[in-house]
């Protein structure tokens, strides 16, 4: 009986239509979500990276197409002493500021973690040098610089300390230092709120139990803090290395990459050759010169500072 | 100026034609001297429009007249011209794009180099050139040098004027050294500056990477010395005795400055001057405008005299101006339309009123506008109607090319001698590492 019912049973869903049948194949619907965010990265980055890349081996200025001249940008660069110049800058300047940036940053997170009063509006007011867009910064720090209308050298000068004003961006290593410090004073903010989110994530029972076995306020942090907050650390320390090595508004205006080139970065010199000089070629061999170094940034950031056994302890895989 | 709503602007188009020369702005008469010439014979094609790029303005009178006088030309041919105004910083690449891509504005107002670098995308202007130079008693050095494609009588750019920085001093200043104006002479030159030097009123030259002041500054240094980058075969000729004795002039000279000049850029000697901090240096016109303007700082633009930068050993004062310089794309439907609007331009009845509204920020390119009105409204600037009258030009003495005008944006001057008044190379060494990297612009 029920063999026969089974049987009698013919209704069959209909069969569905081409697009029906389009619509539920899975590969189709991957391609078409795909495609959008696929078209948007390859129109703004693929192809400009890879039309820089080309043009780092042609001989184009902006007046005319180039030819196709192999690595002679890059045999050219690496004996230009102000290429070097550059990339010792830029390794310098990034080194330091990071350096700087992470010391006072997580000072200041580890401050602002506190139970202070207003401790809202505080955060807000911290985030303030980050918010401002860098072309103000710059401006702002090109006047505090100002061989002749610094408002610094005012100062020690009214306050009778300094009879002269100071010597910011006139000479090689105080425009190098100055340029650090803009940089660092920008940089905080943007260190300090994201160690302060990772701070907040840090169970507090960790904090009162160690609390309970008599530890120190620097075997809280060394034992506790600091390990938990490396992961945030590491993310945060690749953002910060990459920004600051890519970094051009701040020196573009401030000094230009003055006083006699000695404050360039990869950027600034990869702009001045190619716009303002004309050299596209040899401006994009300079920027394209910059990739290694970033993906070495952001391989050490990731695999080292990342690496479970730094974290946890050289036994816990 | 009275405020200007929509209602009034309007007026002010429609009376502007009625009002004829004066394009609805009031200017003193200048006598122009004309002599016969045939205005080439230029077919304005059917229904042509056109559109221009141009640098913005110095002051806005600029753009007003220049407004008036396209659209008086529309008037008078029924050609629409639109007229965009770019930002000094932009104009080069725009004019790049344009070139190489074959689109875009039929006409072009560059500077300098632009049209030397386009020529074979560019329409010829001999005809209009010829009539123009012919009628207004002939183009000045300078608007030759820009105007005429190298070695050739063949024009491909029309210049419309040039803005120079010569010598800006304080008379009291330098009359109190114990000179009535700085000298020639380049020792006498640096006595001056050591007198002002001790006097506590110190000169000051951008050495940093300045455009304008710092390159004006090194040229000068170099051209009065007689050394230059390239020679007349464009071969690079910086590696020489004279850069070197230049050099070890700025040496002593720079030791005079006030401090901080290596990280001057175009802006800082103006505010330096007007704080009486520096006390001779060199600029455009417009330094003088902004004292003379400022109430509070009219005392210090009534001490303020101009003159040439010192010759040293050239017998003309070594100064390169910065030139307007017109072209007209090769792609343009309407080449002819493009050549009657730049000649239109340049006739009396729409140039003197444009040069009566520059103040004197540019300086004419014709001989005979020298009589202009604008050069007596005030006898301090009289001296910039000369402005063209020069025989330097960027990247002198070779052609003018791309390859001169990147080594100049990219500061070789400037910066073999800021690496030399700061005491980072010595002047061989200098001279040598600008010999390099001149020489990677010059390959060919």
């Amino acid at each position: 009986m029920t063999d026969a019912s089974l049987s009698t049973w013919v209704h069959r869903r209909a069969e569905p239509s081409w697009l029906g049948r389009l619509l539920d194949s899975k590969p189709f619907l991957v391609v078409v979500c795909l495609l959008p965010a696929i078209g948007l990265l390859m129109t703004f980055l693929t192809y400009p990276l890879a039309l820089g890349i080309y043009l780092a081996f042609t001989d184009t200025t902006i007046g005319r197409a180039g030819i196709w001249v192999g690595i002679e940008n890059f045999t050219y660069l690496f004996q230009d002493p102000i290429f070097w110049g550059a990339v010792f800058y830029s390794v310098f300047y990034t080194a330091i500021a990071t350096v700087g940036k992470f010391g006072l940053g997580l000072w200041l997170a580890l401050l602002l973690n506190n139970h202070l009063p207003f401790k809202s509006f505080l955060r807000a007011i911290i985030l303030l040098p980050w918010i401002v867009p860098t072309v103000l910064t710059a401006i702002a720090f090109w006047w505090i610089y100002d061989p002749q209308f610094s408002i610094i050298s005012h100062l020690l000068i009214k306050s009778g300390l300094r009879e002269t004003n100071v010597d910011f961006i006139n000479t090689a290593w105080p425009a190098r230092w100055s340029l650090i410090a803009a940089n660092i004073w920008r940089g905080i903010p943007f260190v300090a709120i994201s160690l302060l989110a990772g701070l907040q994530t840090i169970s507090p029972s960790l904090y009162e139990a160690a609390m309970l076995d008599g530890a120190t306020a620097w075997q809280r942090f060394k034992y506790i803090t600091f390990p938990m907050l490396l992961p945030i650390l590491a993310i945060v320390m690749t953002f910060s290395i990459i920004f600051t090595f890519t970094d051009f508004q701040l020196v573009y205006s401030i000094t230009r990459g003055g006083p006699v080139n000695s404050t360039h970065l990869l950027a600034t010199l990869a702009f001045q050759r190619a716009i303002p000089g004309g050299q596209l070629g040899e401006g994009s061999a300079i920027a394209v010169s910059m990739i290694p170094f970033l993906v070495f940034a952001t391989l050490f950031s990731y695999f080292a500072l990342a690496r479970r056994k730094w974290q946890q302890g050289e036994t816990n895989d | 100026m009275a405020l200007i709503t929509r209602r009034t602007a309007l007026q002010l188009g429609a009376s502007a034609a009625a009002l004829g020369a004066s394009g609805g702005f009031a200017f003193a008469q200048s006598n122009i001297k004309t002599a016969d010439a045939t205005p080439p014979k230029l077919d304005i094609e059917k229904g042509a429009t056109l559109r221009m790029l141009r640098p913005v303005r110095f002051v806005q009178p600029d753009e007003d007249v220049f407004r008036a006088n396209c659209a008086r030309f529309t008037k008078e041919t029924g050609v629409e011209v639109k007229v965009d105004f770019v930002g000094w910083e932009d104009i080069t690449q725009q004019t790049a794009v344009t070139a190489n891509t074959g689109a875009g504005p039929d006409t072009i107002m560059g500077f300098n180099e632009a049209p030397h670098i386009y020529t074979d995308k560019l329409v010829e202007l001999s005809d209009v050139a010829e009539y123009i130079g012919k009628k207004y008693g002939g183009w000045l050095a300078l608007a030759q040098k820009y105007g005429k494609k190298h070695g050739t009588n063949n024009w491909i750019g029309l210049p419309f004027g040039a803005s120079g920085g010569p010598l800006v001093w304080r008379k009291s200043a330098v009359n109190a050294a114990g000179y009535d104006a700085p000298p020639d002479d380049l020792d006498k030159y640096l006595d001056l500056c050591r007198k002002l030097h001790a006097a506590g009123k110190p000169p000051g030259f951008a050495l940093g990477n300045a455009v304008g002041d710092g390159n004006g500054f090194a040229n000068w240094l170099i051209w009065s010395h007689g050394g230059f980058l390239v020679d007349e075969d464009n071969k690079v000729a910086i590696n020489r005795k004279e850069t070197v004795d230049a050099l070890k002039y700025l040496q002593e000279l720079y030791k005079t400055f006030v401090p901080g000049t290596i990280a001057w850029g175009d802006i800082s000697n103006n505010r330096a001057y007007a704080a009486n901090e520096v006390w001779l240096t060199a600029n455009g016109v417009s330094m003088y405008f902004a004292l003379k303007r400022d109430e509070k700082l009219r005392p210090i633009a009534d001490d303020t005299q101009h003159s040439l930068l010192p010759k040293g050993k050239m017998d003309q004062s070594p100064m390169a101006g910065l030139t307007l310089n017109a072209m007209v794309f090769k792609h343009s439907k309407f080449p002819n339309a493009a050549k009657a609007l730049l000649q239109f331009l340049l006739e009396k009845e729409q140039y003197d009123p444009w040069l009566q509204a520059n103040l004197g920020y540019w300086s004419q390119p014709l001989e005979n506008y020298s009589t202009s009105a604008v050069w007596d409204s005030d006898p301090k600037i009289s001296l910039f109607k000369n402005t063209m009258r020069n025989n330097f030009w960027i990247g002198y003495k070779g052609p003018i090319s791309q390859a001169s005008a990147a080594a100049n944006a990219d500061y070789v001057m400037v910066q073999m001698c800021a690496a030399v008044a700061s005491g980072q190379s010595t002047p061989e060494a200098a001279a040598a590492e600008a010999e390099r990297r001149a020489r990677r612009f010059f390959r060919s």
